[in-house]
């Protein structure tokens, strides 16, 4: 795993948004990690802590305050060159949470479905452009009789199949998952974890999957970003942070999913959290090595004070 | 004929015998259909459920399952294309210390808004945000209700606001009051929603995927709040979600929806750990637990039936891998399974061959019964 070149590399990403002449909203502040080939990284947190803003800047929906993001070898973060730029629209796409909302309702799927490589190019006749449309539409589980229908004749989960295919018809490096299966009901994200899964093992794509469910976050990442108020608070394989959680707020964040065993929950309650309370400074704290990809934002006396009761 | 007179007033307590528990909530063979475009939709076929004083019952469903509607029949709030084809809700409630009985479909609108919902039925809603008003303070909105069903002066509402809002965990009560929904964070605004729904003391609470739209952390927070009120005051709560580890948390009794009808209910214990249904295997298997590291989420195949189209039937029958000849063309009964254990498949009746549920199904219950076992239960 060291050897591999990182697919996403994110050092010491910081995005400020200004206010007013004295307020800025320090959304994301400081966060690294890095992405491989072929493997799905779950960033979680509550609404307000910086995930959806750390994927909208990497995507550079948003211009970074500060910080390197280096994809596929390039520098992200500045100006872009049409070049460069081509290169990550082509190469990193992104998944909505809401699929009526980020589909047009007035185009059909083939249109939607199509309109990246309308927007570069990619196709030569009019028929090649139907038929990438057509194999993407089976790769995801439709059909294409779907290809002329419109995005309010589909049920919710079919609608995130065609996000899904806009997304994969690009043949893209890298796939953003923005809450894209949170608006589902349960068996339907199975089915779109599912296919995530087999779409990975097929294409070897990489997933940043962004999301506040935790048991869902387990089930598909191979690695996980705790991330709270713009910090990143723990990362590591999903291995280390459940069954290790150093941080107090990844130990509030474990005990608060609910289990669906009736006789455990019933007596279980959740550890609290509460940051102005705790005494914590996440400006103070750096980045601790644990051991393996495991690492903890604190200072060394706090981490001491978190490792030793135990 | 006034309002008052359509109901049949009891002043003997309605008690349970076999049980002494107060049955608070009956709803009996309920079936709703709304008229459509594309013709008449029968979303509620046939729907039967109990509800004592001071218990919890869970909903559980996919979406288009028939949950909402059922609660919104109750609350008398379905929407004008919903026309009630039979059934009867029967709710019993004390007001001013006098025992009332009433069929919840007899009433009219009018007297419901004015004698039951808000007062007697509350209800939580999903998303926070849009069941507060943007325009009123958080104090106004708590207080509302009060001096419209109490008849209680501001004075008194006001303090009572306050109280509730410390119940509901707001610390610095006085000045939040003054605060507008917008000032507050989301799980804020959940706990203000439910300030109001409980301002009445209501007999029964309708939570509609209180947390859904919610963090985890906070999530649990809110379902811990909403029980320990419930403790408290001794009311009833019905919750609709498809979440099962919530179910998990605060249910004492399950009710499985599917289609417009209820497949499978029981206590928590029974659903959880001896689920009879084939849907219900499908539901509990399809969620992902802590310690699922198979490479595939179990799925159930197929999508839900179209409920404008009559279905022959059961109407599971299409996406069950279990399903018998007779489930193409009869609609199985309810089979009881213990005293409070019910489903409704033909798997279980007699001459039906002898089916398990799936093996992985059943190797993560026992998991959970170990784990159980451990926590010294």
């Amino acid at each position: 795993m060291e050897n591999r070149e990182p697919l996403l590399d994110v050092k010491n990403l910081k995005q400020f948004f200004k206010i007013s002449k004295k307020y800025t909203v320090k959304a994301v502040n400081g966060v690294s990690f890095n992405i491989f080939p072929g493997e799905t990284y779950g960033l979680v947190g509550e609404s307000g802590s910086g995930k959806s803003t750390i994927g909208r800047s990497i995507i550079r929906l948003y211009d970074p305050t500060a910080g390197h993001i280096t994809f596929d070898g390039v520098d992200i973060s500045g100006k872009l060159s049409a070049e460069e730029e081509q290169h990550l629209r082509i190469n990193m796409q992104m998944i909505f949470q809401d699929p009526m909302a980020s589909l047009n309702p007035r185009r059909k799927v083939l249109d939607i479905i199509a309109q990246g490589l309308d927007v570069h190019h990619l196709f030569t006749s009019k028929k090649e452009r139907e038929e990438k449309v057509y194999q993407i539409l089976e790769k995801v589980g439709l059909s294409r009789e779907h290809a002329t229908r419109y995005p309010h004749q589909f049920s919710g989960g079919q609608r995130q199949r065609i996000g899904i295919a806009r997304a994969l018809i690009m043949n893209p490096k890298l796939i953003i998952a923005d809450e894209a299966i949170s608006a589902l009901d349960v068996s339907i994200q199975a089915q779109v974890v599912n296919l995530m899964k087999e779409i990975q093992q097929e294409t070897n794509i990489a997933f940043l999957f962004i999301a506040h469910d935790l048991s869902m976050v387990k089930y598909i990442s191979d690695r996980i970003g705790v991330l709270h108020l713009g910090y990143l608070l723990e990362t590591g394989t999903k291995e280390e942070i459940f069954s290790n959680p150093i941080h107090p707020y990844t130990r509030s964040l474990l005990s608060a999913i609910p289990l669906s065993n009736p006789r455990v929950e019933k007596h279980r309650t959740s550890e609290s959290y509460d940051y102005e309370t705790s005494g914590i400074d996440y400006a103070k704290g750096e980045s601790q090595h644990i051991g393996g990809s495991h690492y903890v934002h604190a200072t060394a006396e706090e981490l001491k004070s978190w490792v030793s009761p135990r | 004929m006034t309002d008052e007179k359509k109901v049949d007033q009891t002043t003997s307590k309605k008690v349970d015998q076999m049980t002494s528990k107060e049955k608070i909530l009956s709803i009996s063979d309920l079936s709703i259909s709304f008229k459509t475009a594309l013709g008449s939709v029968d979303a509620i076929r046939g729907v039967n459920l109990d509800l004592h004083r001071g218990e919890t019952l869970a909903v559980v469903g996919e979406s288009g399952s028939g949950k909402s509607v059922t609660m919104k029949a109750v609350m008398g709030i379905l929407s004008s294309n919903g026309v009630v084809n039979s059934g009867k809700i029967d709710f019993n409630y004390s007001d001013a210390g006098e025992e009332m009985a009433v069929d919840i479909l007899t009433l009219s609108k009018k007297y419901m808004r004015s004698h039951i919902n808000g007062k007697h039925i509350a209800m939580i809603f999903q998303d926070p945000m849009t069941s507060l008003n943007p325009t009123m303070t958080i104090g106004a909105q708590i207080m509302e209700g009060m001096i419209w069903h109490k008849k209680a002066n501001k004075r008194e509402a006001k303090k009572r606001a306050l109280e509730l809002l410390e119940l509901v965990g707001i610390t610095d009560a006085e000045k939040r009051m003054k605060n507008y929904p917008h000032q507050l964070s989301g799980g804020m605004r959940q706990r203000v929603v439910i300030a109001i729904a409980l301002a009445c003391n209501p007999d029964l609470l309708i939570c509609d995927e209180p947390t859904t739209a919610l963090d985890v952390t906070i999530q649990a927070k809110i379902l811990e709040l909403i029980k320990d009120i419930q403790r408290e005051m001794n009311i009833s709560v019905i919750y609709i979600t498809h979440d099962l580890g919530v179910v998990a948390k605060v249910a004492d009794y399950v009710a499985v929806m599917y289609a417009g009808k209820i497949v499978e209910k029981g206590t928590v214990d029974e659903v959880f750990y001896d689920p009879r249904h084939p849907y219900t295997w499908g539901l509990l298997s399809a969620m992902p637990d802590l310690d699922t590291f198979d490479d595939k989420l179990y799925t159930i195949p197929g999508s839900p039936p179209n409920l404008s189209h009559k279905v022959e039937g059961d109407a599971f029958a299409s996406r069950n891998i279990y399903a018998l000849n007779i489930d193409k063309r009869l609609e199985p009964p309810m089979f009881k399974i213990t005293e409070t254990h019910y489903a409704a498949t033909w798997l279980l009746h007699e001459n039906a061959p002898k089916v398990e549920m799936p093996s992985a199904l059943k190797e993560r219950i026992d998991r959970m019964l170990k784990e159980a076992n451990e926590n010294g239960e």
